[in-house]
């Protein structure tokens, strides 16, 4: 059977807007502002309008209908922290199930389906089950939070995420009190995943990430469907991805279908290759080094050709004063 | 033949002046720096492997036009690696050269890195036939080291592979099918697999 899907990057005829049509939509805007009647408008017309540049993804019933009553800015960043233009969030990633190079991803991950979406929630909880987008969100307000995204690599972005706290979905499960870790799963579907079906690949499927519950239950915490006022892209981890502030990149798990409360630490994609490498942690810490990649500096992107827009990197990413407390006592060289 | 050896020129330059443009017409991502680092090394190990490539192309085909544009290639692979190098010392640290004396201690894939540049840097500045004639045998041993070079510059990109082997083992091979192509016994049953002009004639004549 052939699935036709549409690339991600390719937009439906009805979703393209002319430009006059947009030009004379921000100009009606602004007049509608001028007249102080803004707050009339549905908060999705201005969710849209506030980021430059951003294709308006789909918008399944899920998404939509949580838009109007979504708490913009809840968390904001620093004052030095600009924004990533959307167009470098959508095409500098990694996501290794599409591909190796930062351009694989949105290259190749228009194959994905996203919809209909269920995750499974199981383990050590009272009330395990099969949720689809709109079960998995339940009455959640969604939040709008601006987070500094550190690589392990040394780059950075700043982005504005869509989400709900984790929190409150694990919650809602019911944890039992042997709920020591959560265990994430990315999708495994190698047919829309030409980086699963790489004999040569060195990551164990499915793409495995874990958090220890006080970390899991932090407010910091993001369980993320959107970004940039719209969903996810496909490559950023659609239709719904995990964003832990405080820790590299590749802890923020993307395309969850699976959420596992466990007794045990659980196996995670990185250290099983090289444990040297990677721990289970992997707080940003610019004291401890990666073997290939001082961790001390980062570059925030965009940089240009001859200011690579080098800043020192912040212990935890800069959000120490809310999570420090979790690592109090522990020796983050031997736990990194 | 001098038109060949333009147009290896011209094809060995042309991906210098894309990348170059890429970044120019600003479609090279949000860090143009490391993009040019990327396609700069990979470009570098592409030419070493031509490079090597050529003496047993000649052996098998017995065109001479291989043997002339050895060693330009040569000398576009130690390009392409010094413009690897810069690229990392200006774009990625942005010239911060303790960071460079940091790296240089601890960091096995730069150091490795670093080794295989110099070598290359020894053989070509002794490209030129002043060199040959003065080093005389010499000369030949010490343009073995290409093949410790290449060892290291696959050591220096297996370093740095972080989630898939697919690329690098297909530069190994080809990188190994060359060295093994260089063991005695095989280079000359490759030089025996395409008959020598003339030679035909002789054996008939004998039979």
């Amino acid at each position: 059977m052939l699935i036709k899907t549409r690339k991600r990057h390719q937009i439906g005829e009805n979703e393209v807007t002319s430009e006059s049509v947009y030009h004379a939509r921000r100009h009606f805007m602004a007049g509608v502002a001028g007249l102080g009647m803004a707050a009339v408008l549905p908060r999705s017309v201005w969710a849209a309008s506030e980021y430059d540049n951003v294709e308006q993804g789909s918008r399944p019933d899920w998404f939509a209908s949580r838009l109007d009553n979504t708490h913009w800015k809840a968390v904001t960043a620093g004052e030095n922290d600009k924004l990533t233009p959307f167009n470098d969030a959508t095409h500098y990633n990694n996501f290794f199930e599409f591909g190796t190079s930062k351009d694989d991803p949105y290259k190749h991950a228009g194959a994905m389906t996203t919809e209909p979406w269920t995750i499974e929630v199981d383990g050590e909880v009272g009330k395990p089950g099969t949720l689809d987008m709109n079960q998995l969100l339940g009455e959640q307000q969604l939040e709008e939070r601006i987070y500094r995204l550190r690589c392990v690599e040394a780059w950075s972005m700043v982005i504005p995420w869509l989400g709900v706290p984790l929190s409150a979905i694990l919650k809602r499960a019911e944890p039992t009190s042997d709920a020591k870790y959560v265990r994430f799963q990315t999708l495994m579907r190698p047919e829309e995943m030409p980086g699963q079906r790489s004999r040569f690949g060195l990551i164990d499927w499915p793409y495995q990430e874990g958090l220890r519950m006080d970390e899991a239950m932090h407010p910091l915490t993001l369980l993320s469907v959107g970004m940039y006022g719209r969903i996810l892209p496909n490559q950023n981890g659609a239709p719904v991805r995990l964003v832990v502030p405080w820790k590299y990149g590749f802890k923020s798990i993307k395309s969850i279908v699976r959420i596992s409360l466990v007794k045990e630490q659980p196996p995670t994609a990185w250290p099983t290759i090289n444990a040297n490498e990677y721990g289970f942690y992997s707080n940003v810490n610019p004291d401890v080094d990666h073997p290939r990649w001082s961790q001390a500096r980062e570059r925030r992107l965009p940089n240009s050709l001859f200011s690579p827009n080098m800043i020192d990197t912040q212990m935890f990413n800069g959000y120490g004063d809310e999570v420090a407390s979790l690592y109090k006592g522990m020796d983050l060289r031997k736990y990194f | 033949m001098r038109l060949w050896r333009c147009s290896v020129f011209v094809a060995a330059l042309l991906p210098f002046l894309w990348w170059a443009w890429q970044v120019a017409a600003g479609r090279a991502g949000p860090e143009p720096g490391q993009y040019l680092l990327l396609n700069f090394g990979q470009c570098a190990l592409i030419l070493l492997l031509l490079t090597l490539s050529l003496t047993p192309l000649m052996k098998l085909t017995r065109w001479k036009g291989f043997a002339l544009i050895r060693r330009q290639l040569g000398l576009w692979t130690f390009t392409y690696g010094v413009l690897h190098l810069t690229s990392y010392l200006l774009f990625i640290l942005g010239l911060d050269f303790s960071t460079l004396g940091e790296d240089l201690q601890r960091r096995p894939y730069i150091i490795v890195g670093f080794a295989a540049l110099l070598m290359l840097l020894a053989l070509a500045v002794t490209s030129n036939r002043y060199s040959m004639k003065r080093l005389g045998k010499r000369w030949k041993f010490l343009h073995r080291l290409v093949y410790i070079a290449l060892g290291l510059v696959l050591l220096h990109f297996f370093w740095v592979v972080r989630a898939d082997m697919a690329q690098w083992s297909g530069y190994a091979l080809a990188g190994a099918v060359l060295m093994l192509l260089r063991i005695p016994a095989i280079s000359r049953a490759l030089g025996r697999i395409v008959p020598r002009r003339g030679g035909t004639r002789r054996a008939s004549r004998a039979s």
